[in-house]
């Protein structure tokens, strides 16, 4: 149990996807200018990545290892185009903002890097809680960054008016330009906060 | 003209890395000196074009006539890998210098946001053949520019005293946004 705990805890902060392993940053910057469309994209991608590391680490003995590539390919895909036609039926205004970028989900390096570092060679029970973990530590990730930008950049929560009247958003957290410099903070404080945590445990 | 729109479009107003923040561990990952970034522009300028142009008879011949769009996403990727493999395959057989020169981008490329972004941006905005074509030409060129920028600013980085935990992808995240600011003068410059 404890093992388990351990698998999972470390995609949260010590192994985040996002600002310390820094994979799949594509979506970390595109679709964070609001909550809703961070938390969409990374539901999406927990349902993702969990349910490919159960399938690998399921047909990972059937699977020569020539092919392996491929095959993690084409199942990613699969879960991915099935989560594109849920959202798109129940979600259909989500399913527009995200765009592209909801396909693009097939692409990123944190899903295949799970499945190949660790999906191939753990067990099912493992390779879930370690899909759960990352996929935990990614939306977080894209919460907090969709948070920051929304809360400062329009001066909104989830669409409701939170700051008074006379802040004056500043557009540039809105704008690409913005996203890019908050991310290289944000990338820097948490980068402070592991080495302490590392410290402290040596 | 409207091609000419088209090209500009793409390389600056609607630069792939700086606005639409796709090809991003790319970006990042191969920008420490500006001769490996040109290569890595160079070869996905061209994985680019082959692979728009055999997306486009795929979506145009196969998809659409069968009904079968939905399975876009998972037919553009293993199109896209398969070609890129092909490619590798076929260049280090008859132009070797060109393998030395290129090849371990290749392998980088096959699996990424950049090259899958433009096929799928062709059929969202239902270019024709020959637009498509121009759209991928100037995607890639656009890359290969912000690539070239950002390697250029990142060797003068080496000289920098950076705060040490800004350092490395910080302080480079921080860095592409400043040439993202600039980028932005461009905006309006063209409306499609």
């Amino acid at each position: 149990m404890r093992e388990l705990w351990s698998i999972f805890s470390k995609g949260i902060l010590l192994e985040n996807p996002i600002f310390v392993l820094a994979l799949s940053l594509c979506p970390a910057l595109a679709v964070t200018s609001s909550v809703m469309t961070s938390l969409t994209m990374g539901l999406t991608v927990l349902f993702v990545i969990t349910a490919n590391n159960v399938s690998i680490s399921i047909v990972k003995n059937f699977v020569n290892p020539k092919v392996r590539l491929p095959v993690y390919i084409v199942s990613i895909a699969t879960i991915v185009t099935v989560s594109q036609l849920v959202l798109q039926a129940y979600f259909p205004l989500l399913y527009k903002a995200l765009g592209i970028y909801l396909a693009l989900v097939v692409v990123f390096a944190i899903i295949l890097a799970r499945a190949e570092v660790f999906a191939s060679k753990n067990n099912v029970v493992r390779s879930f809680c370690d899909g759960l973990g990352m996929g935990a530590g990614f939306a977080i990730a894209m919460v907090i960054i969709g948070g920051i930008r929304e809360i400062f950049g329009s001066g909104t929560f989830l669409g409701i008016n939170i700051m008074p009247a006379s802040y004056d958003a500043p557009l540039i957290l809105i704008l690409p330009a913005g996203a890019f410099i908050l991310i290289g903070y944000l990338i820097g404080g948490v980068k402070i906060i592991v080495q302490r945590i590392e410290k402290a445990k040596a | 003209m409207e091609y000419l729109t088209l090209f500009i479009s793409a390389v600056i107003v609607n630069n792939f890395v700086l606005t639409r923040f796709l090809g991003l561990c790319i970006f990042f990952g191969v920008s420490k000196n500006v001769n490996a970034s040109f290569g890595m522009g160079m070869a996905v300028t061209a994985v680019m074009t082959i692979s728009s142009l055999l997306a486009w008879l795929v979506y145009n011949f196969v998809l659409l006539r069968l009904n079968l769009t939905f399975l876009t996403t998972i037919v553009f990727v293993l199109l896209i890998a398969s070609t890129v493999q092909l490619l590798e395959m076929v260049i280090k057989k008859h132009v070797p210098t060109l393998y030395n020169m290129w090849g371990i981008y290749l392998m980088l490329i096959a699996v990424n946001c950049v090259v899958l972004g433009v096929p799928l941006i062709n059929v969202e905005s239902n270019y024709t053949f020959s637009k498509s074509i121009v759209h991928a030409i100037g995607s890639g060129v656009g890359f290969g520019v912000a690539i070239v920028l950002m390697a250029s600013l990142r060797e003068k980085l080496r000289l920098a005293d950076v705060p040490k935990s800004l350092d490395g992808l910080g302080i480079a995240f921080i860095l592409a946004g400043m040439l993202a600011l600039s980028f932005l003068g461009f905006s309006g410059m063209i409306s499609i």
